[in-house]
Order: structure tokens, then sequence, then C-alpha cells
């Protein structure tokens, strides 16, 4: 009896160990992505297509798992052993942490793709209920007294740092702004934000479905996917004036594409999100194209916003966590005494 | 009388054993023990341990910190409270009534344990926010329950539920009733004979059921996250803080949290123990 619940113990182990050895075998190959939450539907679509032409142009049959979940915790799993090959996260802070923590990647990983090595953008957008009552038109409305904003904790989630830095970049271009300016705002509108949820799946639900709050702070596609979802007469989305461009990185993990000998696969898998197919495949899950050509034609559902950069504007992620959101940052200013 | 005392004896030096050897017996258990529990929370130890003491201080004192500890501890403290009152209300109604459907309400009981925690906290919520069916009615009495510090009892209170009743059923379930029937004849009143002659008995499993409720509250994450609304230093629990480190991070601040919260609980678990003993022996000896 021991026995067999010791051989039922190692058998999956023992079947983890024989998929990484079959991935060696010639024809079959598999791939690994760990991704954030909202990625899901767009890398199913994704997924399909590229299998279909590396089967095309190498012959080989790809078989790619996906693993969702916050970014941050995604880094931490990789970083821990999760055998991903590629990565494509929220944030370059988290693919970061994959150099400085583990050592899983060159640092020089962001200059090895096209474009900061994100396919693909988003940007923050707001998500009002139908009608738009609380009459919310740019950040400055947020600020009033009696306006519920809904946005997740930015120390826990990777999609609300982005807010925060929206938030802040838009008080940075008031006319006489400045960092104490900036801060002064972002607190106020902290001031009016009465649940903060772990995540932006979380916050999406209190204010949708528990009806919490006037306006909810949210990544442009999955505003676009809940208006779409939920039709627009119960939400629909305000552009504000001034919003920040979001980069989700995408890299290799080299330490993995070595050991299990992906490396030519998985660099093709993330170069074909370039091509003109996969930035379409990009597009219609309301992610901003790269490609001139795609942006055009899908130019009346993306429409024009000011966009600034976190690399203009706060000299990168790794001094935007320290400055913002690291430990006794401007975020736990707002909240301490 | 002697033959007995001699077969007494000589079971005493014998005992009659239904599983193999102690020695094979109490290796497994510290085997296991060790592997399941000491290992990972030594891990723990160990990784808080890099940061010095003086950097384990600050790291644990911050008013955030002291907020969320304050939060969890007293909130599974009421929780586990409110369990051991209701619980045991339901407990004595399952062991001591007859009535239509009570194997279904008994399962009822088991519910927390079964339901991942994630449902438990959106199901709550959905309940207790402003537009759900309980927080419709009692927002208009001032009463917040979703995202405010009461929302993270609520939580903890249905988590600990089963805790509390399945420790006490099978002790109710043993309680001899001529005992109570003696009490009664001997002219003790209805709350004489609950107070004098079946409190001491359940006093000890009431506190087991206590300390399980409010340690199963205390770690609690999933749940209590939903329903929470965490806004620092008012409804932020102290497992959130340490998952707030890690997406920092911040290993050795997330376990530096988590070993405050190991030796708090450890040392509350003693206590109740100790508690534990202490009345075992009081009724006991009488």
């Amino acid at each position: 009896m021991r026995k067999r619940s010791w051989a039922a113990a190692l058998a999956p182990t023992l079947m983890l160990t024989l998929a990484a050895g079959a991935t060696c075998a010639a024809g079959a190959v598999t791939l690994l992505n760990a991704s954030y939450d909202p990625t899901r539907e767009l890398y199913e679509d994704y997924n399909k297509a590229f299998a279909a032409y590396w089967k095309t142009r190498t012959g080989d049959t790809l078989t790619i798992n996906q693993s969702h979940g916050g970014s941050g915790k995604q880094a931490r799993a990789v970083i821990d052993g999760l055998p991903a090959d590629v990565v494509t996260l929220a944030l370059a802070y988290d693919v970061d942490a994959l150099v400085k923590r583990g050592k899983l990647i060159p640092d020089t990983w962001q200059a090895r793709l096209p474009d900061n090595s994100s396919p693909y953008t988003s940007t923050i957008v707001f998500l009002v209920r139908k009608g738009n009552p609380k009459k919310i038109k740019d950040w400055g409305d947020l600020v009033r007294p009696g306006v519920g904003v809904i946005t997740p904790n930015p120390k826990t989630s990777g999609g609300a740092r982005w807010n925060y830095l929206a938030a802040w970049a838009y008080a940075l271009k008031q006319p006489g702004g400045n960092a104490t300016s900036a801060q002064q705002f972002v607190r106020k509108l902290y001031e009016n934000v009465p649940v903060l949820d772990s995540g932006a799946r979380g916050s999406t639900v209190t204010f949708v479905e528990r009806g919490i709050g006037d306006v909810l702070l949210a990544w442009e596609n999955e505003a676009l996917l809940a208006a779409r979802e939920m039709g627009a007469d119960k939400v629909e989305i305000v552009v504000p004036s001034i919003s920040i461009l979001a980069e989700p990185p995408v890299s290799i993990v080299d330490k993995v594409v070595d050991r299990r000998g992906t490396r030519a696969v998985a660099e093709g898998y993330l170069k074909y999100l370039y091509s003109p197919q996969g930035q379409e495949i990009a597009a219609r899950h309301f992610y901003r194209p790269r490609d001139l050509k795609v942006a055009a034609k899908y130019a009346s559902v993306f429409p024009k916003i000011l966009l600034v950069t976190v690399n203009d504007v706060f000299g990168g992620w790794t001094q935007a966590q320290a400055t913002h959101f690291a430990d006794g940052g401007t975020f736990d200013q707002i909240y301490g005494k | 009388m002697a033959a007995s005392a001699a077969a007494m004896n000589q079971s005493f030096r014998r005992p009659r054993r239904v599983l193999p050897g102690f020695g094979l017996t109490l290796g497994y258990t510290l085997v296991y023990l060790s592997l399941i529990v000491l290992v990972p929370l030594s891990a723990a130890f160990l990784r808080s341990a890099g940061m010095g003491w003086e950097g384990f201080a600050a790291a644990v004192t911050t008013p955030r910190v002291l907020a969320s500890l304050r939060l969890s501890f007293g909130a599974a403290a009421l929780a586990a409270l409110i369990n051991a009152v209701f619980g045991l209300l339901v407990a004595w109604v399952l062991v001591r009534y007859q009535f239509p459907f009570k194997r279904f309400v008994d399962a009822l009981v088991d519910l927390p344990f079964a339901l991942p925690t994630a449902v438990a906290g959106i199901a709550l919520t959905a309940l207790y926010a402003p537009n759900g069916w309980i927080g419709r009615l009692i927002e208009p009495l001032g009463l917040k329950v979703a995202f405010t510090p009461l929302g993270v009892v609520v939580a903890m209170t249905f988590i600990g539920l089963p805790f509390v009743v399945r420790t006490l059923q099978p002790v109710l379930e043993e309680l001899d009733r001529e005992v109570e029937q003696a009490a009664a004849t001997l002219g003790a009143s209805g709350w004489q004979t609950f107070v004098r002659v079946i409190a001491p008995t359940l006093w000890p499993p009431l506190l087991t059921g206590f300390a399980l409720a409010f340690a199963r509250g205390v770690g609690e994450y999933g749940s209590v996250i939903f329903i929470a609304g965490n806004m620092p230093l008012v409804s932020e629990i102290t497992p959130l803080l340490i998952i707030t480190k890690l997406e920092q991070y911040d290993y050795p601040g997330a376990t530096a949290l988590a070993v405050v919260m190991l030796v708090m609980s450890f040392t509350l678990m003693l206590g109740i123990n100790a508690l534990q003993t202490w009345a075992h022996a009081r009724h006991g000896k009488k």
C-alpha cells in the first residue's frame, strides 16, 4: 500500500520529466509562455496561428502551453523555477526581476527585439457608467468630491502602476506642474478610491458587478473588452486628454531555452508577434499594434491620445518603482500619516 | 480482586498493539512533521534572518504592519468567538434534535471547508456589497460590511464555522444523558444542569474549536481579500502585506512578516492548549 502511494506521488513528477524529455525528440516541440491575466484570449488565438506557421516552415508539430496570473507572480514563478521558454508580462520591471533576482536573462534583453521588446502597446482609459452621469471627461474630474474612482493597489498590481503613473504624468503636464503638485493631485485622487483590489480583474468586478464607484481606471484593451462584453447600455469609455503608453514587454528566458534546446522556436515565437499576422491578432484583441499598416486599418478602434512613456517621464521602470512604489515611496506617503 | 489486579498488571506490561511498533510510528511522525511543517517553517526563518535584527524590527513595526496585525488577529479572535457561541448552538441542535432535512443541514456545515476560498470571498462580497441582497438592506441603516473591517470578520466567521461544530459534535454525542437526568432528579434547573454538568465537558472541545477557527482566520487570504477593501491602515490584513512585499521581490521583508505571524500564532496556540489542559484537569478532578 505504501509503495503504491509512493508510486502515485511520483507519477506526476515522472510525467513532467517525460514531457520535458519528449521535447527533445524531433518533430514534436512544446513551449511554455508565462503571461499575465488579460492576455489569455490573445495568446489562445496567437498560439494557433503560430503553431500553423511553424508547421509549414519547419514541419515540427508545436504545442504551446500558457500560464496566466498576476505579472509579478508570474515573474516570481519563473525565478523560482517555472520552466517558461518565453515571458510576456505587463511591465518591464517584472522582466528586469529575471535579470536581477534569477540571472535568467542578460540585462540587455530589452534591446534584443524592436520597440523596447513590446510588440503591442496599450494605454490607460476611463470606463464610466452609461450616459456618464458624473460628466467625467479628463483626469481633473477624478479628484472632484463625490466621484468614486476604482483602481487596484499599485503595490500588488502591475496594471495599477500604469494607472498611477498616468495620473502623475497628467498632473506634471498641467501649468506649473511639478513633483509636489503631482503628488498632491494623486493624493486627492486616491482619497476618492473606496476599494483597493489586489488585481485589475478584481477592480473590474468591483466596478461592474458590485456597482461601486463612478469611474474605473483600466487598460484600454480591458475597457474595450468590457464594453463589448457588456454592451454600451451599461458602460462607456472615456478617453482622457493625456495618458501613458503601456508597453507590455516580451522576452525569451535564456536559461530555460538553452537547457531545453528551444531557443530557435522561442525566438521565432516572439518575432512572429511583430509580423503583420501577429499584429493583426493583437489588434483584434484590442492591443494597439506597432505596425503602421495594421494600425491604420484599426484606427477607428484606437482613438488618438497624447501618450507619454515611462522612459521619458519617469526615467524607466527601475527608477519609477523606487520613487513611487517601493516601501516609503510616494504611494506609501499618500496613506502614511 | 487479586486476579483482576494481576490481569491488569499483565495488560499493563504487554499492551496489545493494533498498529506496528512505537518506534516505527514515532519515526514516521517525526519525519512527516519535519517534511511537511518544520522544513518550510525553518526556510522562512532562515530567509528573514538575512536582514539582521534591526532591519527585521524596522520591517515589522511600521504603522501599516501594526495596523494589519491588529486587524488580522483582532478580526480572527472576534470571528472565532462568534463561531464558538453559534457553533455550539448549531452542534447542539444537530446532535440533540430530530428534524426534517437534518442530514442536509449537517452537510451544509462543511461547505465552508469544501468551497475554494476565493469563491467564498466573491459570494460574500456579492451579498454584502451595497447593491447585494444583504448589503441593500443594511446599507440604509448605516451599516457597511463589504469593504470594511467588518467584512473581514464576516469572511473569517464563514470559513471558521465548521471547525467549532465538528469538534463539538462527537463530544456532545458522547455525553451521558443519564447524568443530566440524575441532575434533574436532584433538583437542578435546566440552566444549572447546563452550567454545572454539561459545560465542564464542553470546555476543552470548545477551546479546540475556537483555536482552530482562530488559526484559520489569521491565515486566511483568499476569501478576505475580496471583501476587505484593502485600504492601508484600515482594512489591510497581514497576509496581503506579505503578498505586497513579494510583489516587490522583497523576500526577506515578506518572510519577516510571516515569522511575526508564526510566532504570534504559535504563542496563542500554546496558550490555548495550556488553558485546555487546565480545563480538562479541573473537570477530571470534579
